[in-house]
């Protein structure tokens, strides 16, 4: 595995993307994955890059993308009386309600590794309902899938998960970025192959490649893609191809489709998107928290001063926000971007210390 | 949320199996792979979301390495 760490690999590939560079203008590429965005930051990656060609960051962050009005609604189900778990970072969203005051002001509220954990959490506690706030994206809903499936009666899941491409095809739509290039997230990509990225490279002329996450993956997939621009080529191609089959994993995406039915839903600064979110099917909604507790999502405006819309839309690198690392910082969060170790406005700050 | 390094499975009982990072044991749920010990996973938030077999895990180097190879000599 240590070609994909590799010095001496890491150098043919800066020069080659160097080289391919010169017969290029201004090139942006978009990732829409948090660790990627973690292995390009940690790693220094955009400092080997020549000068046109940027990498930015887009909404690859579930929590991130996670809205207030969803925050607000895990809030009121514990209100209710319910044990709320999720995962570690949602926790510490800055909100109107957020999770971790309503926990301070005595709520059950609990952080877990692995949905796992919540099952597990409701077979020892049968007197009480166990409500698990789901997020994340394809690589994350098929264990949610599981989860619906195997558990018992008093367990309940909110479910926040959203699926990638329709974000990505929104992204191009807007036409407020001009993006030259997609870097495909590549654990998204384990579970739904290469099929669904196809229609976007169709409709917008875009190549795309799927990515791993060591930093030579990271540097291949930037290669491959400006050689795509290059040879005015638009396709999808996979540079993971250790970690996706071209067919993904059928097995997850049966308990996917079986599970969950797509719906429009917003995303932090996105207006709703068609198609994005997952709900629970009909059938499972005695699984549903929002029907047990009987909780519909507000639509709560987000706050003025941090620019995580723009973050996530890929319209602004971190440090252009004007609070980045003096008003927010890890420490003392204003948006989700700084709060989530997947959210670059954190990854910035922890890494980029130079640009502190 | 992504852990890059696969493991190898060590343990099965039904669908919940034991896992070594390198010698750091983890429980890892199976539902979504169908796996046999000594096989290697990718895992995310405690399941395996993919199976790699080794041949296909040595067969995707041998492709890095040939694309390497043949950037290297264009
Ligand atoms: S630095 Fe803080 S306030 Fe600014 S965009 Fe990031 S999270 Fe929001």
């Amino acid at each position: 595995m240590d070609l994909y760490k590799n010095r001496s690999a890491s150098d043919v590939l800066t020069k080659k993307i160097s080289e391919i560079s010169k017969s290029l203008g201004e090139v942006k590429l978009c990732h829409v994955c948090g660790t990627h965005e973690h292995v390009i930051t940690h790693y220094g990656i955009r400092a080997l890059l020549p000068e046109n060609i940027q990498v930015i960051s887009g909404p690859g962050c579930p929590v991130c993308v996670t809205t207030q009005g969803e925050i607000e609604a895990a809030v009121k189900i514990a209100e209710k009386g319910a044990i709320v778990t999720t995962y570690g970072d949602m926790i510490r969203v800055p909100s109107k309600h957020s999770l971790s005051d309503a926990k301070a002001s005595g709520l059950d509220i609990r952080l877990v590794y692995s949905i796992n954990d919540s099952i597990n959490l409701a077979l020892s506690n049968s007197d009480k309902k166990i409500v698990h706030f789901a997020i994340g994206f394809e690589t994350t809903s098929p264990t949610t899938a599981v989860a619906v499936l195997n558990s018992p009666d008093n367990f309940y899941v909110i479910s926040a998960h959203r699926i990638i491409p329709p974000a990505m095809d929104l992204l191009l739509s807007s036409g407020k970025i001009n993006i030259a290039g997609f870097i495909d997230p590549g654990h998204v990509s384990t579970i739904i192959g290469t099929k669904p990225y196809e229609p976007i490279s169709n409709k917008f002329k875009i190549p795309q490649v799927i990515c791993g996450f060591e930093p030579n993956d990271i540097l291949m997939g930037i290669y491959l893609l400006l050689k795509q621009i290059k040879e005015k080529r638009a396709e999808v191609e996979n540079e993971y191809v250790r970690g996706v089959r071209k067919e993904g994993n059928p097995k997850a995406q049966k308990l996917m489709e079986k599970v969950f039915e797509p719906f429009d839903i917003r995303w932090r600064g996105f207006p709703s998107i068609p198609g994005s979110g997952l709900s629970l099917r009909k059938e499972f909604s005695n699984k549903d928290a929002y029907k047990e507790f009987n909780i519909e999502i507000e639509d709560i405006p987000e706050e003025k001063e941090c620019s995580c819309p723009e973050v996530l839309r890929a319209e602004k690198i971190p440090r252009e926000c004007p609070l980045f690392g003096n008003i927010c910082t890890p420490q003392n969060p204003k948006g989700p971007c700084m709060v989530s170790r997947e959210g670059a406005c954190y990854i910035s700050f922890k890494y980029e210390k130079s640009f502190r | 949320m992504c852990l890059a390094v696969p493991g190898k499975v060590i343990e099965i009982k039904d669908t919940v199996g034991i896992v070594d990072f390198n010698g750091v044991k983890r429980e890892v749920r199976l539902d979504l792979v169908d796996v046999k010990i000594g096989d290697y996973v990718i895992v995310h938030t405690g399941f395996a979301i993919e199976k790699m077999d080794e041949k296909d895990a040595l067969e995707s180097l041998d492709i890095w390495k040939e694309l390497l190879k043949a950037e290297e000599d264009y």
